[in-house]
């Protein structure tokens, strides 16, 4: 199947994957969900996306618009913690990213409730230290997560969209 | 309001529809593409068999101890491209009108399908995302025959395949289903109203990839751009004839039920049994394939959904409910008596309808473990609207194609 187009296909196509591969590394550092506001704009750099800021009474809302038709909003407290994350879009975001150091605790809960139920819904889980809540089907994904602990006095978590 | 989608599909969707319009053309049948009345139904001498049987049972996994609940399952026929020898029909397989392709478990497939390659050789895999988890593995080729249609060298995703190591990539997004066990059903049947898994989203490169499709080289799989023709898609929509959607017809069910068999009748308005009577037509949002969804007062626009790919009526949260979660079965509504709701969908059209529906105790529902149906079960959805396959009871569903003709109206609709 070797052709001169395919050939040149395959190298713009490797340079794509080198400069993806670059972009989607481990991330490790700050992770946003519990980081401090910092993360915000590393995870804005990695995703390549546009960032937007908006400021409330007790927080503020970093929405991150990631090319692929993602959208990551990101809420800050005033004391400069990241309290809480939502994503919506056409694919889940990488939410070990997301996550952070609570990916590991999402990830066991998320199988162990996987295993309790044969059949498809929406996946909650409600921990103490932090809520997950995700959902919808091809081509449209929404989400949020959360550290109950750490969203500030006085915010329902329903502002957390 | 937006308009059909045919600048995203140009090719693809005018493919479709001169096939769609040949197909009704040789068929014999009277559609017009515009009419919204009922056809009278016109005798036709020779026709494709276009009705897939159905079931709503424990499932296929019942041997591992995994009994499933409100999950419609076919059997469907996949054979090596061009072929008629290398054959295989799987039963167990899920009909999902939220999700678009076929996906097989590795596990289940004995014949030995064509790999998909890009690039250099390299093989294609995907990390398929689906509600509440995702399928890894390799897409690979083959005819898959339904009822008496068949659908030709078409992408499918075979699930958990060796010799593809799941990358961490995909499994950061969720849990990975890629055995019996963990996926509960030897395969999914995507007949939703996307023509492709993706689409577009995954032809961009860099960070406008949406990033389902992989290249795999011996070093490892990477994401890659992936064409719209090479991606997994909704076999319907490669059928010769009655390719422009499906309806699926289950009976009525009240409280629970071992079993019921019902009906996917593949095309819309292309034969006598599969017009669109009084149904009333839903158009959605052609980027998401949702609708609105109203609900004591709170309207959830592009949040909302039908799914026969789940298994209840999975919406908002206790708090917007009055529904408690029931104490171990967190992901369902134990509620201490049947409780009745009201709830309004529209479509993009502003059509609209009003749709009465009881949330039962799911500790009841579910006490006998050889039912496999159970109507009133219900979950938490925060944010979200789903209307899963207790919906679908007593309704006559269809699921319309995104820009394919039907004689009420372009897909992507939904009509009941």
């Amino acid at each position: 199947m070797a052709s001169t187009r395919n050939s040149f296909r395959t190298w713009m196509t490797a340079t794509v994957w080198v400069a993806f591969a670059a972009l989607s590394s481990p991330f490790s550092a700050s992770a946003s969900l519990g980081g401090d506001v910092a993360s915000v704009e590393t995870d804005q750099v990695k995703m390549q996306a546009t960032l937007e800021t908006t400021n409330k009474d007790l927080y503020s809302i970093h929405e991150i618009h990631v090319p692929n038709n993602v959208v990551v909003r990101e809420f800050v407290s005033q004391s400069g913690s990241v309290f809480a994350v939502t994503w919506q879009g056409a694919a889940r975001p990488d939410l070990r990213q997301l996550l952070g150091s609570y990916f590991d605790s999402f990830a066991k809960a998320s199988q162990a409730k996987k295993a309790q139920r044969v059949g498809r819904g929406p996946l909650v889980i409600e921990q103490a230290g932090l809520v997950v809540e995700m959902g919808g089907h091809a081509r449209s994904f929404s989400g949020r997560a959360y550290d109950p602990r750490m969203v500030p006095a006085g915010v329902p978590a329903t502002e957390i969209r | 309001m937006r308009t059909a989608r045919s600048d995203r599909f140009p090719l693809v969707a005018i493919h479709l529809f001169i096939v769609a319009l040949a197909s009704i053309w040789i068929s014999g049948c009277s559609s017009s593409g515009s009419s919204t009345t009922p056809s009278t139904p016109t005798p036709v001498t020779t026709t494709t068999s276009n009705v897939q049987s159905i079931s709503v049972t424990t499932g296929p996994a019942v041997a591992s101890g995994l009994l499933s609940i409100n999950s419609a399952f076919t059997t469907v026929t996949v054979c090596v491209p061009g072929g008629t020898t290398q054959c295989q029909t799987i039963g167990g397989i899920l009909v999902d009108t939220g999700s678009s392709g076929l996906r097989v478990l590795s596990s289940a497939l004995t014949v030995s399908l064509p790999q998909q390659t890009g690039p250099g050789g390299n093989p294609i895999a995907e990390c398929g995302e689906f509600i509440d988890s995702e399928t890894w593995g390799p897409v690979q080729t083959a005819d898959i025959s339904l009822a008496g249609e068949k659908a030709s060298s078409v992408p499918i995703q075979v699930i958990g395949s060796s010799g593809f190591t799941v990358p961490t990539s995909c499994s950061d997004l969720g849990p990975i289903q890629d055995d019996l066990v963990t996926l509960g059903m030897n395969g999914i049947l995507g007949v939703g109203n996307f023509v492709q898994d993706c689409g577009e989203g995954c032809t961009e490169s860099g960070a406008s990839n949406v990033g389902l499709y992989y290249a795999c080289p011996s070093s490892g799989c990477v994401v890659t751009t992936e064409g719209v023709a090479e991606q997994v898609s909704n076999p319907v929509a490669f059928f010769a004839t009655d390719n422009n959607g499906v309806i699926v017809e289950l009976p009525a069910v009240s409280g629970t039920e071992a079993s019921i068999t019902g009906s996917l009748i593949f095309g819309i308005g292309t034969q006598s049994n599969n017009g669109l009577g009084s149904a009333t037509v839903y158009t959605l949002d052609p980027e998401t394939g949702t609708f609105t969804t109203t609900f004591k007062g709170q309207a959830l626009t592009d949040a909302s959904f039908l799914d026969t790919g789940s298994n209840a009526i999975y919406f908002l949260d206790s708090a917007s409910t009055g529904l408690p979660i029931c104490t171990d079965l967190t992901f369902w509504y134990c509620p201490s008596s049947t409780q009745s709701f009201s709830a309004v969908t529209q479509g993009s059209n502003g059509a609209t309808a009003t749709i009465n529906f009881s949330i039962a105790n799911a500790d009841t529902l579910t006490s006998n473990m050889n039912d496999g149906v159970a109507a009133g079960l219900g979950g938490p959805g925060p944010g979200l609207f789903d209307w899963g396959l207790p919906f679908f009871y007593g309704r006559n569903v269809y699921t319309a194609i995104e820009g394919s003709s039907t004689p009420g109206g372009d897909g992507p609709y939904w009509a009941y």
